[in-house]
């Protein structure tokens, strides 16, 4: 299904997007608070860009550097070409050491390689330990949103959920008394994972170390215990220099959520005495983007899913109606660069406001990005026929100007005489909520002409 | 005196000619001589917008031919002159005389600050106005501060009404959320186009705006067909309307 059709879906249960809407505004209100508050905050922004596009266009030589380091610290770094071979490195580690139970912190890397379903089939059980995302597992559900990854569940939803497999009590919606319920069984989850899985927010190629910032402090519980922890990064999630660091922690929390900081930042240098730290750097796609000149720039995403809070569109058509990993505008950028025709809806889910470019930490220009991948939708020959031939005809009638003013005076002429069923009916999607505008007699042209005709009197 | 070549979107010329002529009215007050080329017609932006650039193309080639020779290019319109400012580039990068013609292409309100350096205008439009901020205008041009961005504030439309007696601009909840006309996405995403729309509309409502105005008739036309169904009191206006002292 196309995003419009999903998007018409979701908005069916209108008091719910009114809702969704003003929840992710919330958000975003309070981003606007926390960047207000710095004024280096555009330059900060300006900076975080130059240091993001230096190191995709070095990506090469950072990559190997942080490998490099990385062993030096008794790290073991595994290359994986696509979503397949990274889901065969975490299944083969896991059964080499006969590891059975895994909890994972959150990592959209793995959402985007369907690692939960995969390891399932093997016969490996999978908690993901972040609040949000557990309860999308739970619900048998994908994330709706990357930073906030259960937005789009009420707590009364919650609730019944957390009933149906915690067996916390019916009706019961009190947030307090939901998140207790579930750190209690978390607890039990954490206590018996024989490894634990993460996500990397930030690699550094000087130093070998990697960065996983949580607010809930479950990526430190789940690799504190096992012995074995593994970490998944996408190549494009390296830093040259540690001292590049602050630029990024200090733009993330803000972007993401309004804070400062985020409650946990957990700098691993290789693993700890008697464990084992196993980095698996995941391409899947990102050297294409790479080689691409238009769509390079995407790479700078750091996944604070900013651009979704702002989105007007996702604010009112929910994550679910992009059906990808990555949902809102980067992701709309992202998705079809992997599968062009399965996401050839999403760059056109957007009214090309700009919002997302301006309120994006790294300066993506993310909204004429999505403009390139209409052209390159058409020239692949994706666009939906409406819109060329469509386009076509415009463009013929533009391009004639007596045939356009022809055209005009003729429907000036024509329309306000029809009867309503011929106006509103269901090919005008225009008209299903909206009245067509009041035809006027005559057209600018020839209101000014006839002034100039008076005035020459 | 200098000339001004008057570019008419295609829909203000078919269908709000009244904006076109406030228009003239405003750059005449002003001491330009203005000319409307007649071979005029659309800039592109439909087509380009929809992914159809080779269709766009030749409308570019057309504007720089018509518009190229005038001392200015103004419109009643952010959208229509981020085209020619911001995208035209793809079509017509090294012609002669188009960097030119993107230098002197300018939206009605900037042109009144920026070139005319209007201060005073002696008219009272004695309403509360809600400004609609029209998203290419204020994220493409720069023709105020989009809230985002961390930055001094102004904004060309707000200093222009404010001269005027009477006006009193409403504070908004969300203050430059886009309308959601988008062009094609009015109609392919009519769902979420029409939801955007609304919820604009209820902000200026409960802002006690009497009249909504902006720099994009687009976005009022999408607007004022919900106002219209809904059968709401709210009235719409372009700038060029108010500024040249039309009455509500």
């Amino acid at each position: 299904m196309n995003h419009a059709a999903l998007a018409e879906d979701f908005i069916k249960d209108k008091p719910r997007a009114k809702w969704h809407d003003e929840t992710l505004w919330f958000v975003r209100s309070k981003r606007d608070k926390a960047a207000s508050a710095l004024p280096e905050w555009e330059t900060l922004r300006e900076c975080a860009a130059q240091i993001k596009a230096h190191t995709v266009a070095n990506l090469a030589h950072y990559l190997e550097q942080f490998e490099s380091q990385a062993t030096k610290r008794g790290a073991v770094v595994h290359w994986a070409k696509d979503a397949a071979e990274h889901n065969q490195i975490v299944l083969s580690l896991l059964q080499s050491r006969g590891a059975r139970r895994l909890v994972k912190s959150k990592s959209m890397l793995t959402e985007e390689c369907h690692l939960n379903p995969f390891l399932e089939r093997n016969g490996i059980e999978v908690v993901d330990t972040d609040l949000g995302e557990w309860i999308v597992q739970l619900a048998g559900e994908p994330p709706s949103h990357i930073v906030l990854p259960a937005i789009h569940k009420k707590k009364e939803d919650v609730g019944r959920i957390f009933h149906e497999h915690l067996g916390t009590d019916e009706g019961a919606t009190d947030p307090n008394y939901l998140a207790e319920a579930a750190r209690g069984k978390l607890r039990e989850k954490f206590v018996q994972a024989d490894a634990g899985l993460t996500g990397v927010n930030f690699a550094i190629a000087e130093t070998g170390g990697i960065v996983v910032c949580t607010n809930e402090g479950n990526a430190d519980l789940g690799v504190s215990l096992p012995a074995l922890h593994i970490a998944s990064m996408g190549i494009e999630k390296l830093l040259p220099r540690a001292e590049d660091l602050g630029v990024f922690l200090r733009l993330l929390a803000r972007s993401a959520t309004g804070q400062p900081i985020t409650s946990y930042t957990s700098h691993f240098h290789g693993p700890r005495p008697g464990a084992e730290l196993h980095i698996v750097l995941v391409d899947n796609g990102r050297s294409d983007i790479l080689g691409s000149e238009e769509f390079r720039r995407s790479l700078s995403c750091i996944r604070c899913g900013a651009c979704m809070n702002t989105c007007p569109v996702y604010r009112r058509s929910g994550g679910h109606s992009y059906q990808t990993s990555v949902p809102g505008p980067i992701g709309s950028i992202l998705a079809p660069s992997r599968d062009p025709k399965t996401y050839a809806s999403l760059p056109s889910a957007c009214s090309l406001c700009g919002s997302c470019t301006d309120v994006c930490p790294v300066k993506i220009d993310i909204h004429h990005q999505l403009l390139t991948w209409r052209r390159e939708l058409n020239v692949l020959g994706l666009l939906p026929r409406s819109k060329r031939w469509g386009m076509q005809g415009m463009s013929y009638v533009f391009r004639h100007p007596r045939l356009y003013q022809w055209a005009g005076k003729l429907a000036r002429l024509i329309v306000p005489r029809l009867p309503r069923f011929l106006l509103y009916n269901r090919f005008n999607a225009w008209g299903r909520q909206r009245e067509l505008p009041e035809f006027p007699r005559q057209s600018f042209r020839e209101q000014y002409e006839a002034r100039r005709h008076e005035q020459q009197k | 005196m200098p000339t001004v070549g008057l570019f008419i979107p295609c829909y203000v010329d078919q269908l709000y000619p009244q904006v076109g002529m406030a228009t003239v009215q405003l750059l005449e007050e002003n001491g330009y001589q203005v000319e409307f080329p007649t071979e005029q017609t659309c800039c592109g932006q439909p087509m380009a917008n929809t992914g159809c650039t080779e269709q766009a193309r030749p409308l570019a080639e057309r504007f720089l031919q018509i518009f190229g020779g005038y001392d200015y290019v103004v419109a009643p319109s952010g959208s229509c002159v981020a085209m020619v400012r911001c995208h035209y580039d793809e079509y017509l990068e090294d012609r002669p005389g188009f960097a030119e013609l993107k230098a002197k292409t300018y939206e009605l309100c900037e042109f009144l600050v920026d070139v005319a350096n209007v201060t005073r205008i002696d008219r009272a439009f004695p309403h509360r106005v809600g400004l609609h901020q029209s998203c290419h205008g204020l994220r493409e041009l720069r023709l105020g501060r989009a809230s985002e961005l961390m930055k001094p504030d102004y904004g060309k439309a707000q200093q222009l009404l404010t001269l005027m007696d009477g006006l009193t601009l409403a504070t908004l909840a969300r203050a430059d959320e886009c309308c959601g006309f988008g062009g094609t996405f009015a109609v392919a995403e009519e769902a979420v186009s029409s939801m955007m729309g609304e919820d604009r509309i209820h902000d200026h409502e409960t802002a006690g705006a009497e009249v909504m105005t902006a720099n994009d008739m687009s976005c009022l036309m999408h607007l004022q067909g919900l106002i219209r169904r809904q059968r709401k009191p709210l009235r719409v206006m372009h700038v060029a309307e108010i500024l040249a002292g039309r009455s509500v």
